[in-house]
């Protein structure tokens, strides 16, 4: 039986992973749905340890309708991405200014 | 508990129904009539429910085993929700018409947005609290990119998704340790766990705040609110800068009070912060702005600052204060933003402050509504604003929060720069551009909202009694 905290810390490191992905990448927008997409299992190994831990069947239910938003988070967010690049041809992070102030 | 109680939520689940009928309707009957043909429909469908909801038909109570319920405060910011997006789909009617882009998804999109605000000011635990609001924000990306051939409408929304994506996850992480260290997802059953004091916990309040934090656009959270105001069409726009912000405040309001009151000590010190950085960056910021969209969104990050304050403590009038600081904000930032989209030069639509130069010359009665408007915004008395910013601060005071105060009017005297500057503009500077007439409909609304911002002095109680027996059901 592993206990609790490592779960957490499991989850912890996955999502502070997760957050410098989206902040420190230069390149491309799909690293950053990348990212977004982990930060949302890392949330999910914190619910399902804590279902298991209580004995409490909710965290489970809950990860379950997470993975289903992000589902559908991902199919917006590239379809965005989709009509951007059509519009600008490029999908590169340092290109995304033409709003600044 | 019986899990079968539909009627609480029965508007909740005629729009929704509504939106699917409509959505069939659009995808198969495609011509030129069909936007007008839904959004009729769809306007209809919000004045029946808006209208229920005010006759008192809907009953009260939770519904689905307690994940949701209806409550005289749920039901206000509803009646709050409904209005604006009436409002904002009517006018939508007339400047989609104009820019060229009658797209029938824009009011499905609106509809399902809708729905998830309500459920986001009745929700009772974190499963519904998480749903609701992807709910009300997924279609609120697509709605900032709607203008799919313009590469600003695009670049907003693609912003507004990756920081959207990036809070909920944020809120989420937040929830789950909340769910983790009481062992609930229920409001009241984590109010009553939440007595023993742990690190978790904390974690958990503050990571949920700061994911809510950037659903209001508060200061440090507030970064894309000023290009996606930029970017997206007027209306979208009108309709971020209302509905969603009442929504979110909703949310807020009820987790903070009927979840965590145990820990009021935590979390008003990050409201207090919250609420100071907003309401200076935003009096700050605007200054330097010549966009009108951008200057309103620093605009609107302030007035949410003022609006926390009403939280902060976490008492009866803090939470009445807040809820009379909606529906003026309501009024007065929609009153001006539909004035932004009736004036027009040569069928371009104003963008920037030198536009609307000399517009009290040309047409003086609309250069006189967006005065008082803007004196409405600067807090001066005696119209509406005056008396939204005077009951939050009177709250403020009333907690000892004298520096939050200080704070509040220091920079309601700064923003009041940037709304005088547009004043002058108006009134002292020669410009030789004419301005297209406005339609009947548009004027009849801005009158109307004009209206209520005027004469609100005459008759405070009404507003007043009508935020406080709302606010009342929070504190049983």
């Amino acid at each position: 039986m592993i206990a609790i905290n490592n779960y957490l810390a499991l989850a912890s490191i996955l999502f502070v992973i997760g957050i410098f992905g989206v902040f420190l990448n230069k390149k491309n927008i799909i690293i950053i749905l990348m990212s977004i997409e982990l930060m949302l299992l890392a949330v999910n190994i914190n619910l399902v340890a804590f279902s298991t831990y209580l004995n409490d069947i909710t965290g489970q239910v809950f990860s379950l309708l997470v993975l289903t938003v992000a589902a559908a988070e991902a199919a917006i967010g590239l379809a965005i991405l989709v009509i951007y690049f059509r519009n600008k041809g490029s999908i590169a992070v340092e290109d995304i200014t033409e709003m600044k102030g | 508990m019986n899990l079968l109680i539909f009627t609480p939520v029965l508007p909740e689940i005629a729009i929704t129904i509504v939106s699917m009928f409509l959505l069939i309707i659009g995808v198969f009957k495609k011509n030129e009539k069909t936007y007008s043909t839904i959004s009729n429909l769809a306007i209809l469908s919000l004045l029946v429910v808006l209208f229920l909801i005010f006759s008192g038909s809907v009953p009260k109570g939770v519904s689905f085993g307690g994940s949701l319920i209806t409550d005289s405060f749920s039901l206000y910011l509803k009646t709050l929700i409904l209005t604006s997006s009436i409002i904002i789909l009517i006018v939508s009617n007339i400047y989609l018409r104009n820019i060229n882009l009658l797209k029938f998804e824009y009011i499905i999109l609106v509809l399902l947005s809708v729905v998830g605000m309500m459920i986001m000011v009745s929700s009772n635990d974190l499963i519904s609290l998480y749903l609701s609001i992807e709910l009300q924000s997924l279609p609120l990306y697509v709605l900032a990119s709607i203008r799919n051939k313009s590469s600003k409408s695009t670049e907003s929304g693609l912003k507004y998704f990756v920081l959207g994506a990036l809070s909920s996850c944020i809120l989420l992480y937040g929830l789950s340790l909340i769910y983790g260290y009481t062992g609930s997802i229920y409001y009241n059953e984590i109010a009553s766990n939440l007595s023993e004091y742990d690190v978790g916990i904390l974690i958990g309040v503050a990571f949920t705040l700061a994911g809510f934090a950037f659903k209001i656009s508060a200061v440090p959270f507030h970064m894309w609110t000023p290009d996606v105001y930029e970017g997206s069409p007027t209306t979208v726009t009108a309709f971020f800068a209302v509905a969603p912000k009442i929504a979110a405040l909703g949310l807020i309001v009820r987790i903070l009070i009927t979840a965590m009151p145990n820990l009021i000590a935590d979390w008003q010190s990050i409201l207090i912060l919250l609420s100071i950085f907003s309401m200076l960056l935003g009096a700050f910021s605007a200054i330097g702005q010549r966009n009108l969209k951008r200057l309103l969104a620093y605009s609107s990050i302030s007035h949410m600052g003022f609006a926390l304050m009403g939280v902060i403590n976490g008492s009866f009038d803090g939470v009445r204060s807040l809820s009379l600081y909606m529906l003026i904000y309501l009024v007065m930032s929609l009153a001006l933003f539909i004035s932004i989209i009736a004036l027009k030069t040569n069928d371009e639509h104003i963008e920037n402050i030198e536009d609307i130069s000399g517009l009290a010359k040309i047409n003086p009665v609309m250069a006189l509504i967006i005065s008082i408007l803007l004196f409405s915004l600067a807090g001066i008395p005696p119209l509406a604003g005056f008396f939204a910013k005077f009951y939050v601060l009177y709250a403020a005071i009333d907690a000892k929060l004298y520096y939050l105060a200080i704070f509040g009017v220091l920079s309601s005297v700064i923003s009041a720069f940037y709304y005088l500057r547009i004043i002058k503009v108006m009134y002292f500077e020669e410009s030789a551009i004419s301005f297209d007439p406005i339609s009947k409909r548009l004027k009849t609304i801005i009158y109307l909202l004009t209206a209520i911002t005027l004469l609100f002095f005459l008759r405070p109680s009404i507003f007043i009694n009508f935020a406080g027996t709302a606010s009342a059901s929070l504190f049983i």
